[in-house]
């Protein structure tokens, strides 16, 4: 956990000596339009470059622009920076940024008891304060006393920090979040030409704008080093943390989803089609491998979410690699063209970004209650390999490793990532992509005794021949082959056969990933807790902190969904408890108990925010109590 | 030419070993002859030719043509034309469907296929019936059409299918009849030619659920007076011994019926057909009345850039301007540090 900043130096002792700590988290809380998203980004950009371990939490609305200065417009970036391994975005900030009264009302209960408030009393009137739904002032009436309040006028300092550049008042207080961004910058000993390059870049087009916004950066810096804010200005830094040696890079899960794909489609030896339809929090794919047409992918912006698996199912039949991404609810819409691809054993990824449900439910909110949908979610018998990443940098692995069983076993592939993965920041090691194993697909071009249902008896996977091969000429379609030939068959023992062939097929993948590792701990034990996809960060965090408590506790994180590890099971019985924390209804919990019978409990959330620490280290204690 | 002849294929080659199922006497076997002649004609070659099409009577078309087949899923057969066009563009990609698949529950696939301009050909067999699911009333069948689903007579007004095309943006829309053998043919090959999206509404009759609903412009006694055979450069004209013709009324902007030789009307009142025109194509299709004819052939052909070419060429831009994009270049981009 962070330090609490109540025990450190104050500014008063030695500005100029910044007091070290281990780890910090700071929430910038504003309303939508206030630009909070960039703070944090250029934030968390600064601090990845000084060699701080981080991660992140973007919590935003789902409305682009809410009405200015209500409580369910306010947009929030957290971000957790460390000396140390830094796993989640942190259970409590130990600094709240409110750029106005409705931020301050949503967010400030988070705040650690002690913890450092800085509020732009800029933004503070009687109109605001209403429109936050506050029936008197929050700095006036005790409301703020628990907390070291920083007021700061910061929408006077800005105008005047840019005054100078003739900007419409409108467009000077729009670099508000620049100020803030300096001051917090100096705050925590972040270098500031990060910021300026970036802006410099953003506003290419504009000089007037970028001289302004690097302005403001400065002015807030300048602010924070001469300011006599005596006792209650912070000044501390963060060191570098203990990483292993080699060249990092911030990534998101988007881009290294992105980039995972990309790597896994080189590795095949194939070209990319990806067709997609714009949906939140999924579309930030379609934007990256947009832009990556010189690797040969190609991007298709569909009519609607089944036009757009449609696409990515005709190319693969066309030999391209088919790729296809959406959440939830549009996942739901491409159930039908998911058994096509089953039916006909094409090669094809599909991404859920998982949000919140059901229905349209929570668009920018995490959750993981796709699994269901992702193992069981089809007409007829209909069994697909699911595989979940756990942390933004893992997505590229497992984009990888989606590849690989795709085209290997010429089967349709879930990945699950969500809404919290994809937008979260995190530094990564680059990987070294020559040490990456390729897996070259090779098309079927003989035709001697060609059949499109001719199997390869170890994999079961059915050959790819493609279009554009002469003698290899073949029709497939969603209704029941022949096992030997490949013809329309209705014969009722064939469907017997080709509904076993297709689930041993996939069920068979289990002989072709890695066994399930303990993640943490020891193999056998009192309690287990098993975690997959984005809990990986709190579960670890909490398990590693109950473990140095002396509880025997182990962890286990799954990233094979379906099929599971073959020695998953085996572990399981290994321990007395075991324990399943998910940010869904208990849906894992539930494959476990079919899969095992086993006793698995269910720790649940839904309530669109990532796993306290705290919690799980709570629950772990009363399990083992 | 003749040395080359034992090379080439015929129409039986286009065929499959397989059994065709559709029910006697149904309009598809004639279309599946026509289509098979046509490659024939065309010495198309199976290993570049795909058929795609969704669910219906009309999309078990794949499995009879000895070609690449995709029996794709209910109304989605253009999303599978697409992605395949984009993975290949070298491919020669004709999409099957019908007046269910392709105007009810695919309607919106239809629609965008056509207003992207993919490079394909596209055959809508109109019989104005779902035949498969056993004879309930279609978007295409008219006011009163008595079925299983509607014993009342259907309420709903019916589309006219050339007209959504030419609506969506189409740039190719030709008509033609299920036993034309003739003039199919003819209407394929020109489909065929064109650089783009073409679009082919074949009248087809469904002899168990919807038989003879086109008798009164199909049969051969009856089509002379109703069919009038569009022909760009030529008069729109017909009858049999082609006497009526299609006149611009100028003050309404309409078509009117006239007959040569009466009230003065010469041949040349008689419109010129221009297939580059949309605003004849439309009225073309959209022609009522009692009088009026059913008007087949090339309606409207006005080439345009394609989208598969489109993507095509974005792709090759960005492969010049990075020729040297690797996966290490990607990997590093933007900012990075180094861990000792």
């Amino acid at each position: 956990m962070a330090t609490n900043l109540a025990q450190k130096p104050t500014a008063s002792a030695d500005k100029h000596v910044p007091a070290s700590l281990e780890s910090v988290v700071i929430r910038f809380a504003g309303d939508s339009g206030d630009g909070m998203q960039l703070t944090g980004t250029q934030f968390t950009h600064s601090t990845a470059l000084m060699g701080t371990d981080l991660a992140t939490f973007p919590d935003f609305p789902a409305e682009i622009r809410a009405p200015t200065g209500t409580t369910f417009g306010v947009s929030a970036y957290q971000i957790n920076f460390g000396a140390r391994r830094v796993l989640t975005a942190g259970d409590q900030p130990d600094v709240l940024v409110a750029m106005n009264p409705a931020a301050l009302k949503t967010n400030l209960e988070a705040l650690k008891p002690g913890g450092t408030l800085v509020v732009d009393i800029g933004s503070f009137n009687s109109r605001t304060l209403a429109k936050a739904g506050y029936t008197s002032d929050p700095l006036e009436d005790g409301t703020i006393a628990p907390y070291q309040v920083i007021r700061l006028d910061i929408t006077r300092m800005t105008l005047e920090s840019v005054k100078e550049f003739g900007l419409s008042n409108k467009d000077a207080i729009r670099c508000k979040n620049m100020w803030t961004l300096g001051l917090m910058l100096w705050m925590y000993g972040r270098q500031r030409q990060s910021v300026v390059d970036w802006l410099k870049g953003k506003f290419a087009k504009s000089q007037q704008l970028a001289d302004a916004n690097i302005a403001a950066v400065n002015a807030g810096h300048a602010f924070g080093e001469t300011a006599e804010l005596a006792g209650d200005m912070s000044h501390s830094t963060v060191g570098r943390a203990e990483v292993a040696p080699g060249v990092y890079r911030t990534i998101t899960g988007a881009e290294s989803l992105a980039l995972g794909l990309v790597a896994g489609s080189k590795l095949a030896g194939l070209d990319i089609m990806f067709g997609s339809y714009p949906i939140t929090p999924a579309s930030t794919l379609l934007h990256q491998l947009a832009r990556l047409k010189e690797h040969g992918v190609v991007t298709f912006q569909a009519e609607d979410e089944i036009a757009a698996i449609c696409s990515a199912i005709g190319a693969s039949f066309a030999g391209s690699l088919g790729v296809t991404s959406s959440s939830g609810p549009g996942i739901a819409l491409k159930g039908e063209a998911m058994g096509l691809a089953i039916s006909t054993e094409l090669p094809l990824v599909i991404v859920n970004s998982q949000r919140g449900g059901p229905s349209t439910g929570l668009p920018t909110k995490t959750e993981q209650s796709d699994l269901y949908q992702a193992i069981y979610g089809r007409n007829g018998d209909a069994p697909l390999p699911v595989i979940a990443s756990a942390t933004p940098g893992d997505c590229f692995e497992v984009a990888i490793e989606a590849v690989r069983i795709a085209t290997k076993y010429m089967t349709p592939v879930i990945l699950l990532t969500d809404g919290y993965l994809a937008n979260a920041a995190e530094p990564w090691p680059v990987p070294d992509f020559d040490s990456l194993k390729p897996f070259p697909v090779q098309f079927h071009t003989n035709p001697e005794n060609f059949s499109p249902s001719s199997r390869d008896a170890k994999t079961l996977a059915r050959n790819w021949a493609i279009p554009g091969t002469p003698g290899t000429e073949h029709r497939i379609g969603g209704i029941e082959k022949d096992f030997n030939t490949g013809n329309i068959s209705y014969a009722s023992d064939n469907h017997q056969l080709m509904t076993d062939t297709r689930w041993n097929k996939v069920l068979g993948i289990a002989d072709d990933i890695p066994l399930q590792e303990i993640t943490q701990g020891d193999a056998t034990g009192d309690l287990v807790v098993v975690g997959w996809g984005s809990t990986f960060g709190p579960i670890y965090r909490a398990v590693e902190q109950s473990r140095a408590k002396g509880l025997n506790v182990s962890q286990i994180h799954v990233r094979y969904m379906w099929p599971l590890p073959k020695n998953l099971g085996e572990l399981l019985k290994g321990f007395k408890q075991v324990l399943v924390p998910e940010m869904n209804k208990g849906q894992f919990a539930t494959v476990l108990r079919d899969n095992y019978l086993v006793d698995a409990v269910r720790l649940n959330q839904v309530n669109g925010q990532p796993f306290k620490v705290s919690r799980l280290n709570q629950v772990i204690a009363e399990m083992l109590a | 030419m003749n040395e080359l002849s034992p090379q080439k294929l015929t129409a039986k080659d286009y065929a499959t070993d397989q059994e065709v199922r559709w029910c006697p006497g149904c309009g598809d076997y004639a279309i599946l002859k026509s289509v098979q002649k046509t490659l024939a004609d065309l010495e198309a070659d199976p290993a570049n030719t795909v058929f795609v099409s969704g669910i219906g009577c009309s999309s078990r078309f794949p499995y009879y043509m000895a070609t690449y087949g995709f029996h794709t899923i209910h109304g989605r057969a253009p999303a599978f034309a697409t992605g395949i066009k984009l993975a290949n563009p070298d491919l020669d990609v004709w999409m099957v469907t019908g007046d269910g698949d392709g105007l009810s529950i695919g309607g919106n696939h239809l629609l965008h296929v056509l207003r992207r301009n993919v490079d394909i050909q596209i055959l809508l067999f109109n019989n104005e019936i779902y035949g498969l699911t056993k004879g309930q009333y279609s978007p295409t069948s008219r006011p009163g059409t008595r079925s299983p689903s509607s014993p009342g007579g259907s309420i709903e007004r019916n589309l006219n299918p050339c007209n959504f095309a030419l609506a969506a943006g189409a740039r190719f829309v030709a008509r033609t009849v299920d036993t034309d053998q003739k003039h199919m043919p003819e209407i394929l090959k020109r489909a065929h030619g064109h650089r783009g999206a073409s679009f082919v509404e074949i009248y087809q009759n469904c002899i168990v659920f919807n038989d003879g609903v086109f008798a009164d412009f199909t049969d051969k006694k009856a089509a002379p007076e109703r069919q009038l055979r569009a022909e760009h450069g030529h008069r729109l004209v017909f009858g049999p011994n082609n006497e009526k013709g299609l006149r611009l009324n100028r003050d309404k902007v309409a078509i009117e019926i006239v007959t040569i030789g009466e009230n003065g009307i010469t041949e040349d009142d008689i419109l010129v057909h221009d297939e580059t025109d949309a605003l004849l194509a439309q009225m073309l299709v959209t022609l009522d009345g009692p009088d009026a004819p059913v008007v087949v052939g090339v309606i409207y052909c006005n080439q345009a850039d394609t989208y598969d070419a489109g993507v095509a060429r974005q792709v090759a831009k960005a492969k010049i301007a990075k020729p040297n994009a690797d996966m290490k270049e990607l990997l590093f981009a933007g900012s990075t540090w180094t861990v000792d």
